[in-house]
């Protein structure tokens, strides 16, 4: 829930901001601005501000327990579920504060969609998988209507070829990276705007990974991407900007190519030259 | 953290491995300089025989690049220093084989009567060595500072070059007798104006390596 009270300003250092927010001229999708988060006493997010580019990859990376996931979950309010946690800040989608009163979180979600570190099908057909959200949302009006959803759910997540003909079969018995696309595709069917991904190759093989990040390539002409990390070669090869956290507070956000060449702060190159501590 | 000591040590291992080819690429200018000026053959063949060994240090830094390139997946300072590297080396072996040609040059003038000697060709070696010498102190530092300093003397270079290069042609009109022994000495000192060209190549990259900024080409120099 959010708490509009005053709550006690942390004071980011001057490093922690956004170098060149957006680029190339490209609108920001999500704005966020000085975000903060706090599980009852404990703050794990500090002030933080930071400008998503619209169809854009922006990669989140840092040591476990820096917030970046955290941060991630307040996007698209998935942190709500959390019993005493608290948020004040803005996080600004198209210019509107998800966090205002009132703001449909159903809705929200479905603008704003989430594929997890483990993949998590239902334990339903591969067709039913992606027609969920369709069915609950009461998307598409007639089963032909449902299917051509599906299919081209399944087609984005570069998954098509491959199950078009067990469409029937339990997703159960996909592989773990077939899995993880179907996911994506379960997340895609509903056509969200942003597309969150926490950690989603952390679990595959070397194969499977590539499958993952070719599609997130493809999936950026029309979404707009945020995905969390630990795999700092994946944040390279994916992404066109990247942000660095450390113990709650954003210490550099970057484009890519130059986080990876030469990074504005020594934190974030000591971190990513595996010098951190 | 045994991981990233290891690239520590390979990193370590490599800048040693680069300021050895350093080291013999100058020894190298200063043996075949000796040899033009001292008309000193046995020396020129010590610098001809040493280029096997400094080819194989050229190819052992590249190797050894790539293995860690490939294997340890460096990022920033490291990735820029390794990147650095990975050019520098084939530069300066280029420079040792400026070198060897102008020891090819001493032994075929050795074989020959006795010059007038053109002084500003030993001036221009000796600047020649000194940037050489500073562009990899100013590497070994990381000192940025440094090398653009060393590159802004490479005018003076190309300016022994354009006058030597004058004086030289005027000997072949006035004396057309040695003619074929001034167009080696101008060879020689094409040779070293190339040399400098390499070195601030070499201070380039010390830049990048340092501070991650291009100056490659003219107009960003000019803003040095």
């Amino acid at each position: 829930m959010r708490v509009q009270t005053a709550t006690p300003r942390i004071e980011v250092p001057e490093r922690a901001r956004d170098n060149g927010s957006t680029s190339k001229g490209t609108e920001a999708k999500v704005s966020v601005r000085n975000l903060n988060f706090y599980y009852g006493r404990n703050q794990a997010l500090h002030n933080i501000s930071v400008d998503i580019p619209e169809r854009m990859v922006m990669a989140f990376i840092g040591p476990s327990g820096c917030g970046k996931s955290t941060f991630l979950r307040t996007l698209n309010r998935m942190n709500d579920v959390i019993p005493h946690t608290r948020v004040d800040g803005q996080v600004m989608i198209d210019n509107h504060d998800i966090y205002t009163p009132g703001t449909d979180v159903v809705e929200l979600r479905r603008r704003v969609g989430m594929v997890f570190q483990k993949s998590n099908p239902f334990p339903k057909s591969v067709f039913d998988n992606v027609a969920y959200g369709l069915r609950i949302n009461r998307i598409t009006k007639n089963s032909s209507e449902l299917a051509q959803r599906v299919e081209e759910a399944l087609q984005d997540a570069a998954l098509w070829t491959e199950v078009k003909d067990r469409l029937k079969s339990s997703a159960l018995s996909l592989s773990g990276g077939q899995q993880q696309r179907l996911c994506i595709a379960r997340a895609l069917a509903i056509r969200p705007e942003v597309l969150l991904m926490d950690e989603p190759a952390s679990a595959l093989d070397p194969i499977a990974t590539s499958k993952i990040e070719e599609l997130i390539f493809d999936l950026k002409k029309q979404y707009t991407i945020v995905i969390v990390t630990h795999n700092m070669q994946q944040a390279a090869r994916v992404s066109d900007r990247t942000a660095f956290f450390l113990l709650g507070k954003l210490i550099e956000v970057n484009a890519t190519e130059k986080m990876f060449t030469a990074p504005d702060e020594k934190l974030t190159e000591d971190y990513i030259t595996g010098r951190f501590g | 953290m045994d991981t990233h000591r290891h690239l520590d040590d390979e990193l370590n291992e490599l800048r040693d491995r680069v300021l050895l080819l350093g080291g013999e690429t100058e020894q190298a200018l200063k043996g075949a300089m000796r040899a033009l000026e001292e008309r000193d053959t046995e020396v020129a063949r010590q610098v001809l025989d040493n280029d096997d060994r400094i080819d194989l240090l050229e190819v052992e830094i590249d190797r050894q690049c790539i293995d860690i390139i490939a294997l340890r997946q460096p990022a920033a300072r490291d990735l820029r220093f390794v990147i650095s590297v990975a050019k520098m080396a084939p530069v300066l072996e280029r420079i040792a084989d400026h070198a060897c040609n102008i020891a090819r040059t001493a032994i075929d003038l050795n074989n020959e009567p006795q010059m007038k000697p053109v002084p500003d060709l030993g001036r221009m070696a000796s600047h020649a060595l000194t940037m050489l010498h500073a562009a990899l102190d100013a590497f070994t530092s990381s000192d940025a500072i440094a090398a653009r300093e060393v590159i802004t003397s490479d005018s003076e270079i190309n300016n022994l070059y354009n006058h030597i290069f004058h004086r030289l042609i005027e000997l072949m009109v006035s004396e057309p007798e040695t003619a074929t022994r001034d167009a080696r000495l101008l060879f020689v000192a094409k040779h070293l104006e190339r040399i400098g060209d390499y070195v601030t190549d070499i201070c380039e990259l010390t830049v990048y390596m340092a501070e991650a900024a291009f100056i490659k080409h003219y107009h960003q120099r000019a803003n040095l």
